[in-house]
């Protein structure tokens, strides 16, 4: 499918994250696009619907969120490097349907372009509630890749991160972008492709004795293409390395530990951040998303004030950064998150902190950004 | 000499995997035998034949055969299939399913697909009941019977004519069978694999142990023997008639047989042409 026609060229653009997304998706290679008309994430859609086709690639505007996802993973199944985007109501339709991707290991990418909620909350405006939906939110036990972008430049870089993830995991991995990130316009330089790394799923090649699920030492099964005689089985239901179903407690007890520790295991190539003045610092500010940018300007207020304040940039928000809060906790005295939503990754930054450091959270419930003075006030308050 | 017996469409199957998960009496095994026999003698290469399933009893089909199979969710296979055969226009792919998974919980997928004329094959195994999960009502069931959850009788499920669903959603290939006509189901299955776009074959099943038992057909014999007597072949027959209502007779054939039409898999191609056309003209890139 690939085809040389249409590629963006590499250069300077002035995109909009929603913009930086669908062209960072075509970049790494992906060619198929499924999706349901939600705000605000539509100008993923739009784009696609046009510059799919230049590239020899497929969009389908699917009659609803659950179709959306399910033909991806068949998509993908299929060969192609596959996405859709959503927002908050659409990416609760899709949470059963990411466990079949997970159970079945097969890279797909979801981007979830939040905004204020519950349900229909404020469709047009910022929110930042739905990660720990992102984690949790399909039934089961099971380890799942979020990243979050703070500008258009890393909307753009961590979609080809996040395809890369999915194909070297074979995991589904969640964009958690917001209405923020994805209307904002700002400067986009686009590499020359040589000088970036595309990875792409390992592919079985013998069929004699292909067994669908059988790992390899790093607890990723090869995939087999469909229609060369692997005789592929793959399903839902808890199946052994054939991909036959069983109930043995076993059985359940053997992949869904491995699916647990193909991503636990190698979260050290998963996980991505950014720390900027935490040397010395008594406090750090942790953020992600959207808010990180008035977190920063926070951070730099502060420290014209001549206080010790650090700020620590997740880009990565699961697998949970854990150990890097943890190292933290031994230095700094406090930790304030600022987020969007009732305190989602607060509550991870308590569990990782395990009670060395105290933990403030910053922030509102969604329908208008924080603005640094916000984030400021809580520096002042608690230092 | 002795030879050992081998069962016909042994290649077709995963025998390690045998027992099944189905009934004595499940209308599932003659199903088997019609596809198998169909694929056959149309001598298609069974690597480029690719089962789709969703949950319950039929959905356990893709788990069986020795094609490629995929076990996706509940409702779901049909959406899984456009996506697989978008990515892969030279496989046939094949969904097998029950009346609960593409007409209740599925039954937007159903209808979108054939408005799109997805190039897929669609086998809509009519048990009326939710067999796996003990006999409930389902969009067949047709009115009076009782089942799990119609313990005086199915007074407030009307049920769906799938021929009519289909034909009027745009299928254009639409055709009845029951378990007990195994030769025109076979023929059936050969002719809609030579054709393109959404086809879709509904073959009434028994379902002894949840629907029988509780309709007067405990054995398995009298669910074959209700379908071989209240079954009408037609000719040419109208979709509209398709109705089932129990103890009366109901039409099998081919209703819809259109030939021609652009499939949504060619539509896609078409459009791509037309894309990377216009982007030569413009120097916009």
């Amino acid at each position: 499918m690939m085809n040389l026609v249409g590629e963006v060229k590499p250069g300077m653009y002035f995109w909009s994250g929603n913009d930086a997304i669908a062209e960072a998706a075509i970049f790494a290679g992906c060619r198929f696009y499924a999706g349901y008309p939600i705000t605000p994430s539509n100008e993923i859609a739009e784009r696609l619907s046009w510059r799919l086709p230049q590239v020899g690639g497929i969009f389908v505007q699917m009659e609803d969120e659950i179709a959306s996802i399910v033909s991806i993973i068949g998509a993908s199944w299929g060969g192609l490097k596959s996405m859709t985007a959503t927002s908050g109501p659409g990416f609760s339709l899709m949470q059963e349907n990411i466990g079949l991707a997970v159970m079945m290991e097969v890279p797909i990418v979801i981007v979830d372009v939040q905004r204020a909620g519950p349900s229909t909350g404020i469709p047009t405006m910022i929110g930042m509630g739905d990660v720990q939906q992102a984690k949790w939110g399909s039934h089961g036990p099971y380890e799942i890749i979020a990243l979050s972008p703070s500008t258009v430049q890393e909307a753009f870089d961590l979609t080809i991160m996040a395809f890369n993830l999915s194909e070297k995991f074979r995991t589904p991995v969640i964009i958690l972008a917001d209405e923020g990130i994805s209307h904002m316009y700002e400067k986009v330089v686009v590499p020359d492709p040589r000088d970036v790394i595309i990875i792409n799923r390992k592919l079985a090649k013998d069929p004699n004795g292909y067994l669908s699920y059988k790992a390899d030492d790093d607890l990723v099964p090869p995939m087999a293409p469909v229609g060369e005689g692997f005789r592929i089985q793959s399903t839902g239901l808890t199946h052994d390395e054939r991909g036959y179903p069983s109930a043995d407690p076993e059985v359940q007890n053997v992949l869904v530990r491995r699916l647990l520790d193909k991503i636990r295991k190698r979260k050290h190539e998963i996980i991505d951040y950014r720390m900027y003045k935490c040397e010395d610092a008594d406090i750090v500010v942790v953020s992600y998303g959207s808010a990180a940018r008035s977190a920063k300007s926070a951070v730099d207020m502060a420290r014209k004030e001549g206080i010790k304040v650090g700020f620590l940039q997740l880009k990565t928000i699961w697998p949970f950064p854990d150990e890097v809060i943890f190292e933290l906790a031994k230095k700094v005295k406090k930790f304030i998150v600022a987020e969007i939503n009732e305190g989602q990754i607060t509550r991870e930054v308590e569990r990782a902190s395990k009670g060395r450091s105290e933990v403030f959270w910053v922030g509102n419930y969604g329908g208008r950004w924080i603005f640094p003075e916000e984030v400021l006030g809580k520096i002042l308050e608690v230092k | 000499m002795i030879t050992a017996l081998v069962h016909p469409i042994e290649k077709f199957v995963r025998s390690e995997r045998l027992p099944h998960i189905w009934c004595s009496g499940c209308g599932m095994g003659m199903i088997f035998n019609a596809f198998a026999k169909a694929i056959e003698e149309l001598n298609i290469d069974p690597k480029k034949v690719v089962i789709v399933s969703g949950i319950g009893c039929s959905g356990r089909a893709s788990g069986y055969w020795a094609y490629d199979g995929f076990h996706t969710t509940h409702g779901r296979p049909i959406p899984f299939a456009m996506g697989l055969k978008l990515a892969r226009p030279d496989l046939h792919v094949v969904v097998i399913s029950g009346d609960g998974d593409l007409l209740a919980i599925g039954g937007n997928h159903f209808i979108h697909a054939a408005r799109r004329n997805v190039d897929i094959l669609v086998i809509l195994v009519n048990n009326f009941n939710y067999g796996m999960t003990g006999g409930q009502v389902g969009p067949t069931t047709p009115e009076g019977v009782r089942t799990t959850t119609t313990p005086y009788g199915n007074y407030t499920e009307p049920p769906f004519n799938a021929v009519w669903l289909a034909a009027a959603s745009g299928a254009v290939y639409v055709a009845r069978w029951t378990v007990y006509h195994l030769r025109n189901l076979t023929e059936s299955i050969k002719t809609a694999f030579q054709m393109k776009g959404f086809r879709v074959i509904e073959v009434i099943s028994t379902c002894p142990t949840d629907f029988g038992r509780r309709n007067a057909l405990p054995d398995p014999l009298d669910n074959l023997r209700y379908l071989k007597e209240n079954a009408v072949y037609v000719k040419n027959p109208d979709p509209r008639e398709a109705d089932i209502v129990w103890g009366k007779k109901f039409i099998i054939g081919e209703f819809v047989k259109i030939e021609g039409k652009e499939s949504f898999d060619d539509r896609i191609r078409r459009l791509i042409e037309i894309a990377q056309k216009e982007l030569r003209r413009s120097d916009l890139q």
